[in-house]
């Protein structure tokens, strides 16, 4: 029985205001919000084409399109791009600023200002990135020591660019931890705050703490090539395994920043479209935190085969099936929660079932890999490919559009169809499967990663991976055109077009400049659905 | 013209309270960031010094540990002077506010002109940072420790020139608290450098 | 009723913050005449030490973090077990390598 007030009087919905300037000026966190998810869904699509070509040219042995070294730069653009410029800021920097002011009940996150300057150096960071592919590097993008300090391409450009979108980064986790501190609404205690603020904060808090050494460690990088300093250079006196150290102690906890967020959409939209409280809140809200602290703990098992001592392998080893305890507690919640709910297929739920059910697939298969034993085979293999995609794609990416179908009204104040949306769905579910299962089986039978030609043994898979590829890129296509054209001719979208009882439905869509034209008072969680949703309809 | 009255809102979008407490810790979170930024380079020592034993004992040699102990004392001095600042403007007393400031400015810059001094003489004896790991170390720990200094003189300046023209009160003096916050972390990090850099025995 | 609140309680005055100067100089100086004795590996061990008061000296007083709520202490802290663990971690790894 949430008691929201509803903005009635002042009602300038924040897309009024036109001309470039009133957007890159504005500190509007709804207008960076969109700025953001603008801008990551540009490198989504860039990053995507690139990976379009990388299957091309795997479509059959030798050379097919490009020649090994195109190759090599098209992997790491697309491995770049969709890490640092879309994955990484993603969810968390799109959607976690258009709604976690909204969901909290506050006019606007902590510190607007400095919320704009991340968006301005996270534009800066992705030019430097962007002009550095003028002569493009060729390490992938880990950036693996020695060879980044040998090879003749322009690694600093790169560097310095992946270097400021770090700083982007920590401005908004600052921004976003302070904001949950600081700025929630009267009666919106820690238990009633949505499950998607629990995963923003959990996510901020990383971001806040790692990215800082992935910060030093560039900067080292930058130091090693220009005053030739040695700490990564055997040669010197250094040691490789130490970049491998710091880089992973911020790259395990970013394999979070970029799941966490998406785990909170999940548990937004399956609630609403069961129509029943979420099952297991505090164990979900927990186990995004539980999952923040132990991932720093975890970096290390990336280096299994890097030359790493036994009694510390074994560790990690343990370690990275601990982590896996908070993730699956999420999906059974989750299941919990669907299991006699009354399901409504709608676009958004669609998303997140497939998220459920790909993401774990990812899971085991990370468990899987985290086996030591396991591990000293398959590393370097198509199957930490298959394995990363399922992740990444069946994760983050599938989070990533149940967000922008749930939240699209709400955002823009349309509606899109919802048939084309189930179609594109269904060409994106199924061209992720025929694309990147293939992979697994690859891995198996010992095809290495990385390479632009491969035996003819493994002719089949590829190419069904590629056919695979095209599908998923059709789907994706669909779902762009959909959403693009609904801007214009889309339905006007009513408030609250799903029932939701969060805080950001209750507001008129699009949302007015000020958010709440009274600040609300809370009084329950935001997910008594079910009986008290009578009441509520 | 609604559009102006809602803009003047945002700016007032939290009570002065609220927004207080807010940067204070969105400041604290700040130097926690920087602390682990630094975290890197002190794991990097950890780890060399322990490789390398003989090598920091010779080479630290040629360190000077006059100028070293100096700068430990004059950032501890600006230290002093920086808690007095905020002490005398939560007093109310604005002309002691801006004196404070401006003596803690020039503790910071006694402070780089030594450095500059300092690192002139090892380019002279022909030590850069690709000369050893220890010298890398070195120039990086401090570099960036400088890097630091310089970014806090600047951020004091610019109170400081506020300061002048009256913007703080006991009322209001939000960033002052920040910018000594962020001073203060900066002779945090030096206290750690002067004794793992010049003092080893 | 929080605003003046906030404001009593950051009143330290003069006295404590030139007493804990006159501190940190003394430890400046101990630090400094520890450096030419020899404790072996201690000698390090005392210089962190030494190190840590007075960087506690500092945050404490200072920063006033004496005077700061629990969040703040949680933020102060759990970067500095994290900062632990990336030293030790890497040193552990560095050292116990079968391989070389």
């Amino acid at each position: 029985m949430a008691n929201h007030t509803v903005a009635e009087t002042i009602h300038v919905p924040y897309l009024e205001e036109k001309g470039i300037l009133s957007w890159i000026l504005s500190t509007d966190h709804k207008r960076i919000g969109i700025m953001y998810l603008v801008s990551i869904s540009t490198f989504f699509v860039l990053a995507g084409i690139a990976a379009l070509l990388v299957r091309l040219e795997l479509l059959s042995p030798g050379k097919t399109i490009v020649d090994a070294h195109t190759y090599n730069v098209l992997f790491t653009f697309h491995g770049s791009a969709m890490v640092f410029l879309f994955i990484v800021p993603g969810i968390a920097a799109s959607f976690g600023n258009f709604l976690i002011p909204l969901m909290i009940g506050a006019r606007d996150v902590a510190f607007p200002r400095l919320n704009l300057l991340s968006y301005w150096l996270y534009l800066l960071g992705t030019v430097i990135i962007l002009f550095s592919l003028l002569k493009p590097a060729d390490t992938g993008w880990t950036f693996y020591t020695p060879y980044s300090i040998q090879t003749g391409t322009d690694v600093i450009l790169l560097t310095f660019g992946v270097f400021i979108l770090g700083f982007s980064s920590i401005l908004t986790g600052l921004n976003f931890i302070v904001t949950v501190h600081k700025l929630r609404a009267p009666g919106m205690t820690w238990h009633r705050l949505p499950l998607f603020i629990w995963s923003s904060y959990a996510t901020a808090i990383l971001q806040l703490l790692a990215t800082p050494v992935l910060g030093i460690t560039l900067l080292l990088l930058i130091a090693e090539r220009v005053f030739g300093i040695g700490f990564f250079d055997p040669a010197k006196g250094g040691d490789p395994i130490l970049f491998q150290n710091f880089f992973w102690f911020y790259s395990h906890p970013a394999v979070y920043i970029m799941i966490i967020p998406a785990m909170g959409v999940i548990s937004e939209v399956i609630p609403v479209f069961a129509r029943k409280p979420i099952f297991g809140y505090k164990a979900i809200a927990y186990s995004s935190l539980a999952i923040a602290l132990i991932s720093f703990l975890v970096w290390a098992h990336h280096m299994f085969v890097s030359g790493m001592s036994e009694v510390a392998a074994t560790v990690f080893s343990f370690l990275t099936f601990l982590v896996a305890i908070p993730t699956a507690i999420k999906v059974f919640n989750w299941l919990a929660t669907l299991y006699k709910g009354s399901i409504e297929l709608r676009t958004p739920m669609l998303y997140a079932l497939s998220f459920i059910f790909l993401f774990t697939i990812g899971g085991l298969t990370g468990v899987f890999l985290g086996t030591l034993a396991a591990d000293v085979h398959l590393h370097d293999t198509y199957f930490v490919v298959a394995h990363m995609h399922y992740v990444m794609i069946g994760g983050t990416v599938m989070g990533f559009f149940a967000a922008l179908h749930f939240w699209y009204p709400k955002m823009f104040g349309k509606m899109y169809n919802e048939a084309v949306a189930k179609v594109a769905w269904f060409l994106v579910f199924v061209g992720f499967n025929v694309t990147f299962f293939p992979q697994f089986i690859l891995g198996m039978e010992g095809m290495p990663r990385r390479y632009a030609d491969y035996p003819p043994q493994f002719h089949t898979l590829h190419e069904i991976s590629t056919i695979g590829s095209w599908i998923l890129g059709l789907g994706i296509l669909i779902m762009a055109l959909n959403l693009l054209r609904s801007l214009t001719n889309g339905e006007k979208a009513p408030d609250n077009p799903f029932n939701s009882l969060s805080l950001e439905w209750q507001i008129p869509s699009p949302p007015p400049h000020e958010n709440f034209e009274k600040i609300p008072h809370v009084t329950d969680w935001t997910y008594g659905y079910g009986k008290k949703n009578n009441q509520e309809g | 013209m609604e559009e102006i009255g809602i803009d003047v809102h945002a700016h007032h979008h939290v009570d002065p309270v609220v927004e207080y407490k807010a940067s204070k810790l969105g400041m604290w979170l700040f130097l926690a960031t920087e602390l682990l930024l630094f975290g890197g380079l002190f794991a990097a020592y950890a780890i060399f010094r322990a490789k390398y034993p003989e090598m920091f004992h010779e080479e630290h040699k040629e360190l000077d540990r006059t100028i070293g102990a100096i700068n430990t004392v004059v950032l501890i001095c600006s230290s002093l002077t920086m808690a007095l600042g905020v002490a005398s403007i939560q007093r109310g007393k604005k002309k002691l506010l801006s004196l404070f400031l401006l003596l803690t400015i020039l503790f910071g810059i006694v402070f780089g002109i030594n450095k500059y001094f300092e690192y002139g003489h090892k380019f002279e004896h022909h030590i850069y940072p690709s000369t050893s790991i220890f010298f890398a170390l070195y120039f990086m720990m401090t570099g960036l420790h400088m890097l630091h200094v310089l970014a806090g003189v600047l951020v004091l300046t610019a109170l400081l020139i506020l300061s002048l023209k009256g913007k703080f009160s006991e009322n209001y003096y939000t960033p002052i608290e920040l910018g000594g916050l962020y001073w203060h972390l900066v002779d945090l990090i030096w206290i750690y450098l002067f004794p793992l850099l010049y003092l080893i025995s | 009723m929080e605003t003046k609140a906030h404001i009593e309680e950051h009143h330290v005055g003069y006295t404590t913050y030139v007493l804990v100067w006159l501190a940190l100089m003394v430890l400046t100086g101990i630090t400094v005449w520890v450096s030419y004795l020899h404790f072996g590996v201690f000698n390090i061990v005392v210089a962190l030490l030494i190190a840590s008061i007075k960087a506690s000296l500092v945050a404490l007083y200072f920063m006033h973090l004496k005077f700061e709520d629990k969040t703040t202490w949680i933020f102060v802290l759990y970067p500095i077990v994290l900062l632990a663990l990336l030293i030790g971690l890497t040193a552990v790894d560095v050292f116990f390598r079968t391989t070389p």
